[in-house]
C-alpha cells in the first residue's frame, strides 16, 4: 500500500510480516513494513473486532500496535527495523 | 539513579536546540528521545537521507551541533512519568529496550513537540485513512509514496508540502480537497500587515499551490465534509460535499490533517495548569514570559507549548537552555536571552494571520452523534453526549461514564474533541470543563520491566 522508491537505495534490509518478507531501508519502521506489503488491518480493536490499521505513525494513535520478534503489543511505528525482524499482525486477539 | 543539571526530553528541533545552549554553558545535560535518531518530526532521519531544501541544510546543521554539545543522549527512549520532588528537582522514569530506569534533574525542559489534531470524520478508523503527517513519515525514512489512487483532505501548508513532496518523488495525489472554512481570508486580513514580517512563511505556502497547480493536480476548495467509506475491512472510496452536493472517488488511501496542536500528557501529568487556547482550539500549558509551566523548574520549548513552527521552537529551546543555565550557574545569559527574543518576532508575528486563516472546522471540533471519538473504545460524539445528559460536568465524568479515553491513546486521540463536545452541551467554556486527568505510566509499561526496576 505503500511502495517503495524507484531508485531503491542498495542498503536494504529484509523483515517478515506473518511469513511474507519484505525489503526494507534502515530508519523505517515495523509499521511501515506492514503497510510495504499492504497488510491492513494490521490488528483488530478488542472492542468490537473491527480492523485496524497504522494512523499516525508517530506514536501518539497506538493503532499500530503489532507483535515483534515475539512481544506483543508494540508501537510499530516507533520500533526501527532490524535485517531478520519478526512481525506479526495482532488480528483476532482480545484484550490489549 | 543517575543525577543530572537538567533532563530534557524530546530531541526535535527545540530540545536539540536546548541541549547545545545548555551543556555549552556547563551543565551536566541528558536528552531523552522517542525516535531512534535526532531530529523530531521536522528533521526526522535528516542524518540518514539526503540533504535537499535550506530546511534540511539547517536542520542537519543543528543535529550535527547535538552530537558534538556532550549532552548524554538516550534515543528510543520512552518517558513514562515524571515527578516534581518535594525538595526540588524532578524524578523522570524512562524505558528503553524494555528495560527502565530512573534520572534525576533539577530541571526539566519538555520538548514534546506536536501531534496533528485528530480528525473525527464518519470512516477515520477505517484502514488506509492515515494522518498526511504519517504518510510524511513514511516518504521521509523510507522514500515511500501511498498507492494510487491518493486523495488528500485537509487544511494548513502541511497537505500542500506533502502534495509538493509527492510530486517530486514521482507520485501524485488524485484529489486535494480543502477544507479550509470559508471566510478565512477575511478572518485574517486584520493580521496581514503584522504578517509581513514573517512573509517568508506566506511566500513559501503560495509556492506549493503554485507547483501543484503546474502538476494539474486538480484541487477542490471550500469542501465542508468528508467522509471515509470502505468495503471488507479497508478504505474503499471518499465522500465529500462541495457547495451543498456530495460527490464520491475511488480512494486507496485516504490523508487526513487539520493542523497540529501541543502534546500536552507529560506537562499535564506532572500537574502543571492548562489552559484552552480559544484560537488554535486545543489545551496548551501555562507559561510565564520565561517559557516555565506552574510548576517551578519545569519550562516547555517548542510547539508543546503552542504551535509556532520549527523556526519558533529552535529558537525557544535555545532560550530554555540558556535560561536554565543561568538559573543554575553564574553565568549571565541576559543579552543571549535578549537577541534570540527579538529574532523570534517575525517567525511569531504571522502565527495570528495562520491560525484565523486555518481555523478548526466545526464538524471536526463537535462532530456529529454516530461518528466515533474515541478510537481506542469505539465511543461515538453521541456516547459522550448521552453522557452529558446523564449528568457528566467534564472529560473525567464522562471517561468513568464510557471508558471514553481510557484506551491504549491515553486520550490523545480524542481529548480535544471530548472537551469541545461537552462544553458545546453544557453551553460552557472549554476552559470550564477541564481536561482528563493524565496519570502514569504514559506509555504501556510490562509489569516484568516495572517490577525489574530497582527501588
Amino acid at each position: 500500500m505503500f511502495l517503495p522508491p524507484s531508485d531503491t537505495s542498495p542498503a536494504t534490509l529484509t523483515v517478515h510480516v506473518d511469513g511474507h518478507p519484505v525489503r526494507v531501508r534502515p530508519g523505517e519502521s515495523a509499521a511501515a513494513a506492514v503497510l510495504a506489503l499492504g497488510l491492513i488491518p494490521s490488528r483488530s480493536s478488542p472492542v468490537s473486532g473491527v480492523g485496524r490499521a497504522p494512523y499516525c505513525m508517530m506514536g501518539v494513535c497506538f493503532e499500530c500496535l503489532l507483535t515483534i520478534n515475539g512481544i506483543p503489543d508494540q508501537r510499530g511505528c516507533m520500533v526501527p527495523v532490524a535485517d531478520g525482524m519478526v512481525i506479526s499482525r495482532q488480528l483476532d486477539r482480545t484484550g490489549t | 539513579v543517575t543525577d543530572h543539571d537538567l533532563a530534557i526530553i524530546g530531541a526535535g528541533p527545540a530540545g536539540m536546540a536546548a541541549a547545545v545552549a545548555a551543556a555549552g554553558n556547563g551543565l551536566d545535560t541528558v536528552v531523552l528521545d522517542e525516535q531512534a535518531l535526532p531530529g523530531g518530526q521536522v528533521h526526522r532521519g535528516i542524518e540518514q537521507r539526503s540533504v535537499l531544501s535550506d530546511d534540511d541544510r539547517d536542520g542537519a546543521a543543528l543535529v550535527a551541533a547535538f552530537r558534538a554539545s556532550g549532552a548524554t543522549y538516550h534515543p528510543m527512549t520512552s518517558v513514562w512519568q515524571v515527578q516534581a520532588l518535594p525538595d526540588g528537582g524532578f524524578a523522570v522514569m524512562a524505558s528503553t529496550g524494555g528495560v527502565s530506569r530512573k534520572l534525576r534533574a533539577r530541571r526539566l525542559i519538555v520538548a514534546t513537540g506536536a501531534q496533528e489534531r485528530p480528525v473525527p470524520i464518519p470512516g477515520w478508523t477505517l484502514p488506509g485513512v492515515l494522518t498526511v503527517g504519517a504518510a510524511q513519515i513514511l516518504l521521509k525514512t523510507g522514500g515511500r509514496l501511498p498507492e494510487t489512487p491518493v486523495i488528500i483532505a485537509g487544511q494548513g501548508p502541511l497537505p500542500l508540502l506533502y502534495a509538493t513532496q509527492m510530486l517530486k518523488a514521482g507520485g501524485r495525489p488524485a484529489l486535494v480537497l480543502d477544507t479550509t472554512p470559508r471566510g478565512g481570508v477575511r478572518r485574517a486580513a486584520p493580521h496581514a500587515l503584522a504578517a509581513l514580517l514573517g512573509w517568508r512563511q506566506v511566500v513559501t505556502g503560495l509556492g506549493f499551490m503554485r507547483e501543484i497547480r503546474r502538476a494539474s493536480v486538480p484541487v477542490m476548495r471550500g469542501v465542508d465534509a468528508v467522509e471515509a467509506v470502505g468495503d471488507g475491512g479497508r478504505l474503499t472510496s471518499v465522500r465529500w460535499r462541495h457547495k451543498g452536493t456530495w460527490h464520491e472517488a475511488d480512494a486507496t488511501v485516504l490523508l487526513l490533517h487539520e493542523g497540529v496542536i501541543p502534546q500536552t500528557h507529560l506537562t499535564m501529568s506532572v500537574g502543571a495548569t492548562h489552559d484552552w487556547d480559544k484560537q488554535q482550539q486545543c489545551w496548551r500549558p501555562r507559561l510565564d514570559e520565561r517559557g516555565e509551566t506552574t510548576v517551578p523548574g519545569l519550562a516547555v520549548a517548542g510547539d508543546g507549548g503552542g504551535i509556532g513552527g520549527w523556526h519558533v521552537a529552535e529558537l525557544q529551546g535555545r532560550m530554555a537552555g540558556l535560561r536554565a543555565a543561568s538559573a543554575l550557574t553564574a553565568v549571565n545569559n541576559a543579552d543571549a536571552i535578549n537577541a534570540i527574543r527579538l529574532a523570534l518576532r517575525p517567525w511569531l508575528a504571522v502565527r495570528p494571520l495562520l491560525d484565523a486563516l486555518y481555523q478548526p472546522r466545526a464538524a471536526i471540533m463537535t462532530p456529529a452523534d454516530d461518528v466515533v471519538v474515541c478510537r481506542c473504545e469505539e465511543k461515538t460524539a453521541g456516547d459522550i453526549l448521552r453522557a452529558v445528559a446523564a449528568g457528566a460536568l467534564g472529560p473525567n465524568q464522562v471517561k468513568s461514564f464510557t471508558r471514553c479515553g481510557m484506551g491504549s491513546c491515553q486520550g490523545r486521540q480524542c481529548l480535544t474533541t471530548l472537551t469541545t463536545l461537552v462544553a458545546e452541551a453544557r453551553g460552557v467554556e472549554p476552559q470550564e470543563v477541564g481536561h482528563l486527568h493524565i496519570r502514569p505510566p504514559l506509555k504501556p509499561l510490562t509489569l516484568g520491566e516495572l517490577a525489574a526496576l530497582s527501588p
